[in-house]
């Protein structure tokens, strides 16, 4: 009977729901939830957070305008949006200059020590923000500055030659930090340029100016342009220059001013909001254009699959002098602020290099600072951050950019906006709304690591997505249908020929990522709280208390460690390279 | 053993646009036989191949093998292609560059829904790199291989499973012109020894004629003509095919009337009265369009020859190519293109003798016509 029961019994029409649910989907569905909550959920509350008063325990939140009219009413908010902007574009002019003259020297020209360029590449890596802008405070300030100083003792005044706490003063620092990213940016647009374009104006009887001028100017123009919307972009959602040098003297500008609006009582979040608002509107404005200017760049591509380099202009006895210039820029940039640092660190009380000051040495500040009782843990916050956003952000990425890139799925080009979108948040403003995000909705994550994971899971998710998608696009699509062709799953195909063909850029974007996250500050410090330190935060920390000595010490080590991270990376990625993205 | 019918595709490209890849395409092919979907680039070949692999969603139609639906719009069947069992080689070959060869082709093995141990595996593999040459190099790297050698390791990665369909996109275009002409040999000596039903997608005209049991010839989207490699070469059926396959002469023309013999015509044209063989049926007055074959046309240098579709001529000049020369020959207002022996040696301005078998003058159905008819 029961056998009978059995072939009368209907072949199971439709398997549980569950059970129907493709794998490929669940993992598709899970990144690109992921993603639209991470990139949009800052977006919007901060928007919310801008209209709305804070919400207490005693009063709901309630509708208003006032946090615009008082940011928009004062004639201080006109005045912060000045110094932004002057600060902003001082720093990109200055960079620019700078970064393109290098940029010059190195690609077309035969400056001696060319080789030693190369160096320019990891020095933002390895320095973070906050150290170089502590390393020219000891070297430039009106009070303790060795320049100053040892300026003052020759002539015999007490004239301040320099004064790094002014605008020009932030503008130099915060310039000199990114000018290596111009250097690269630029260097790459001169590679592009295809040499016989140059050439056949030479030929056509061109001078060298009027080449320069009329060629190499108009070809590379939008990558100037775009370059110069970059470094401001940078340059106006910078925090730590800002805070450290302009803070003291009263010199606002937008990031510090929310910085100020929150650590103050009581804080002002909705203040803060509307400035980030108007941050973000600048911010958008120039990544938007940037972006625009890149994609339409490609109508002036002048690269092409020739491999010959350009003829190296001859200088003459003037390659002296650029070699001058450049070793003189690789002191200011490198060598002085490290060396300052090891030489505060090494001492017990800050005092300025002297024959009697080296008698008494002392590697107290770095027993100091390894006994320190928070060291620890915050090196370990630091390093499970770092690893663990690397890693998610690198596998998630994957996923998205394998939809946005291999697949015709509707809709995909929102994804890649989605995903791209953290890119236009300063980093304190991406703190303060994920803050104000979670303030208001608690699930117990305010205050623990996991709001700073999730915040360094936003703010790098651009980066994972970029190396992500140029190594993506180097995978011919038949390599993945001929797995499908074989009886390979969607997983099987992706985790078998996908992962490991996408692994270049992968591991780039990882340790890229890994890099960044250990220097992350501005989200850090709205997002942290005891116990959830991190080491820039630490660094943040001694600079409070004034522990110039210690934080000395701290800083040596890290931009050591950072340095021996660098080189593995560099030694692993010697086909794929690390670069700043 | 395949049957393709009333098969669509269509896509969106980049401008959003909706490109109708393939529409109403409609085949058999039989058990073992090689099958060859021929026409230049754009013209859906390879999208009817990805549709039959599953790599493309086709709109409508119904794809079966074996009887089995695996593609059906009015069934609403789609199986996932790596359900289907198709071994397929791509155009790039596609071998996986962090594999070795082994690895490359165990991988069929290793992922499917039939498990096997580790034994059968390497038996399988083992013997299909015998197979195609490559057991000796089991254990190289598949980025060390050389084009011909890929090309055969992607083979093999196709048979190891024992797939139901063999599919093949233009397998031979990245290899070099020699190379190409001996893999062709071996393609055909493998296929016809493993009785393989084959799909094979190829704009080379050459590589179609000498590979296939049937050629179907695609122009936009549609087959255009559907035959026996000599059917598609000696009796194209309309404009498209006699021009794209192989080299030939079309000569307008004026239907008189019915010849003498069966699907013989009479026609007029610009370089006198042909007599004709046509597989369409015309009436008196219809305009076509004579197609001939350079290698049809006889020349003789002196006298004139006997029988049917005897013409004068002048050459107007003439290359030499080796095994063949071609002549350009100029009969009333027209040029015709004659591919003679080398032996024969009629200088420039000479006045020579066409003679043009009246079975090897195809006369094809003008396109005004047509769409006079539609």
């Amino acid at each position: 009977m029961e056998v009978v029961a059995k072939g009368h019994a209907r072949p199971a029409a439709k398997p549980p729901l569950w059970q129907r649910l493709d794998f490929k989907w669940i993992i598709i569905g899970i990144c690109v939830v992921g993603v639209a909550y991470l990139a949009l959920m800052p977006l919007g509350f901060l928007l919310w957070q801008s209209f709305y008063t804070p919400q207490t325990a005693s009063q709901a939140a309630e509708f208003t305008l006032a946090n615009y009219t008082e940011a928009y009413s004062s004639v201080e908010t006109i005045r912060l949006l000045g110094n932004s902007i002057y600060f902003a574009v001082g720093t990109a002019a200055f960079s620019f200059v700078v970064g393109t003259g290098l940029a010059w020297m190195n690609e077309r020209t035969n400056t001696p020590f060319k080789s030693l360029f190369f160096a320019l590449s990891i020095i933002p890596l390895i320095i973070p923000g906050i150290l170089f802008t502590v390393s020219w405070i000891l070297l430039a300030s009106p009070k303790i500055g060795i320049f100053n100083l040892l300026l003052q003792n020759w002539f015999g005044t007490d004239y301040v030659f320099f004064n790094v706490y002014s605008m020009w003063g932030m503008i130099w620092v915060e310039g000199l930090h990114y000018s290596p990213m111009a250097f690269l940016i630029m260097t790459a647009a001169f590679r592009s340029m295809d040499p016989s374009l140059e050439e056949s104006a030479l030929m056509s009887g061109a001078s060298v100016g009027q080449i320069a001028w009329r060629i190499t100017l108009k070809l590379t123009w939008p990558a100037i342009f775009a370059t110069i919307l970059i470094l401001f972009v940078r340059a106006v959602e910078s925090f730590e220059v800002p805070a450290l040098l302009g803070l003291p003297v009263g010199i606002q500008v937008f990031t510090s001013s929310i910085y100020q609006a929150i650590h103050q009582y009581p804080s002002k979040v909705g203040l803060a909001s509307s400035y980030a608002v108007t941050l973000l509107l600048i911010t958008t404005v120039g990544v938007y254009l940037q972006s625009r200017l890149s994609s339409r760049g490609n109508k002036y591509s002048t690269v092409t699959g020739k491999g010959y380099r350009p003829r190296a202009m001859d200088l003459g006895k003037w390659r002296y002098f650029t070699a001058s210039i450049f070793i003189v820029y690789f002191g200011l940039i490198v060598v002085l602020p490290f060396l300052v640092l090891v030489w505060s660190s090494l001492q017990k009380f800050y005092s300025v290099p002297s024959m009697e000051a080296v008698h008494n040495l002392t590697f107290d500040a770095y027993k100091f600072m390894i006994e320190y009782p928070t060291l620890l843990d915050s090196v370990w916050n630091s390093l499970l951050l770092a690893l663990g956003s690397a890693t998610i952000i690198m596998l998630a990425t994957s996923v998205i950019c394998w939809i946005v890139v291999k697949t015709k799925m509707p809709g995909r080009w929102l994804l890649d906006n989605m995903a791209s979108l953290p890119m236009v948040f300063p980093g304190l403003v991406l703190g303060l709304s994920i803050m104000v995000f979670y303030l208001n909705f608690d699930i117990g994550i305010y205050g623990t690591m996991w709001i700073m994971f999730i915040a360094y899971v936003t703010r790098f998710l651009p980066y994972g997505l970029r190396y992500n998608t140029t190594s993506m696009l180097q995978i011919h699509k038949e390599l993945e249908e001929s797995a499908s062709m074989s009886g390979a799953s969607w997983g099987t195909a992706f985790w078998r020929i996908i992962l490991p063909l996408l692994k270049p850029g992968l591991m780039a974007g990882w340790i890229y990522i890994v890099i960044v996250s250990i220097r992350e500050l501005s989200t850090s410090i709205l997002l942290y709280s005891p116990g959830t330190e991190v080491i820039s935060i630490m660094i943040w920390e001694l600079w409070e208390n004034g522990q110039y000595v210690e934080l000395s010490a701290l800083g040596v080590m890290f931009i050591i460690a950072l340095f021996v991270l660098v080189m593995i990376a560099q030694m692993l990625g010697k086909r794929f390279g690390v670069k700043e993205a | 053993m395949l049957s393709v019918q009333n098969l669509c595709t269509e896509y969106p490209n980049e401008h959003g646009e909706v490109v109708k890849a393939a529409q109403d395409i409609t085949f058999e092919v039989p058990e073992g036989k090689l099958f060859t979907l021929l026409g230049p680039s754009g013209c859906g070949k390879t999208t009817t191949l990805r549709s039959i692999a599953g790599l493309e969603r086709p709109k409508s139609g119904l794809i079966s093998v074996g009887g089995a639906a695996v593609y059906s719009s009015s069934g609403n069947v789609f199986v996932a292609p790596n359900k289907r069992n198709f071994g397929m080689v791509f155009q790039s070959y596609a071998i996986w560059p962090h594999m070795n060869v082994f690895q490359n082709a165990a991988f069929p093995l290793e992922v499917g829904a039939k498990r096997y141990s580790k034994k059968e595996i390497q038996d399988k593999v083992m013997r299909v790199l015998t197979a195609v040459g490559l057991d000796q190099y089991a254990d190289r790297e598949a980025t060390k291989m050389s084009g011909g050698q890929q090309q055969r390791l992607a083979l093999a990665r196709a048979l190891v499973m024992e797939p139901k369909l063999l599919l093949l996109d233009e397998p031979l275009s990245n290899l070099d012109a020699k190379l190409r002409e001996r893999m062709r040999f071996e393609l055909k000596r493998m296929q016809r020894e493993l009785g393989l039903t084959t799909i094979y997608v190829t704009h080379d005209q050459s590589e179609a004629l000498a590979l296939s049991h049937e050629i179907a010839v695609m122009n936009s989207g549609r087959i255009a003509q559907v035959g026996s490699p000599r059917d598609i070469y000696e009796r194209p059926r309309n404009k498209f095919v006699a021009d794209f396959v192989g080299l030939t002469n079309f000569i307008d023309a004026t239907v008189e009337g019915p010849d003498e013999g069966d699907n013989h015509y009479r026609v007029t044209s610009g370089i006198g009265s042909l007599k004709v063989t046509s597989y369409d049926k015309f009436d008196k007055g219809d305009a076509a369009l004579i197609s001939v074959r350079p290698e049809d046309i006889q020349v003789h240098e002196n006298e004139r020859p006997q029988g049917d579709n005897v013409l004068e001529g002048t050459v107007s000049f003439k290359v030499f190519l080796g095994e063949y020369m071609d002549f350009q020959i100029k009969v009333g207002n027209r040029e015709v293109l004659a591919r003679v022996h080398p032996s024969l040696k009629a200088p420039v301005g000479a006045k020579v003798y066409l003679r043009l078998n009246p079975e090897k003058c195809i006369c094809i159905a003008d396109d005004a016509q047509l769409k006079k008819a539609a």
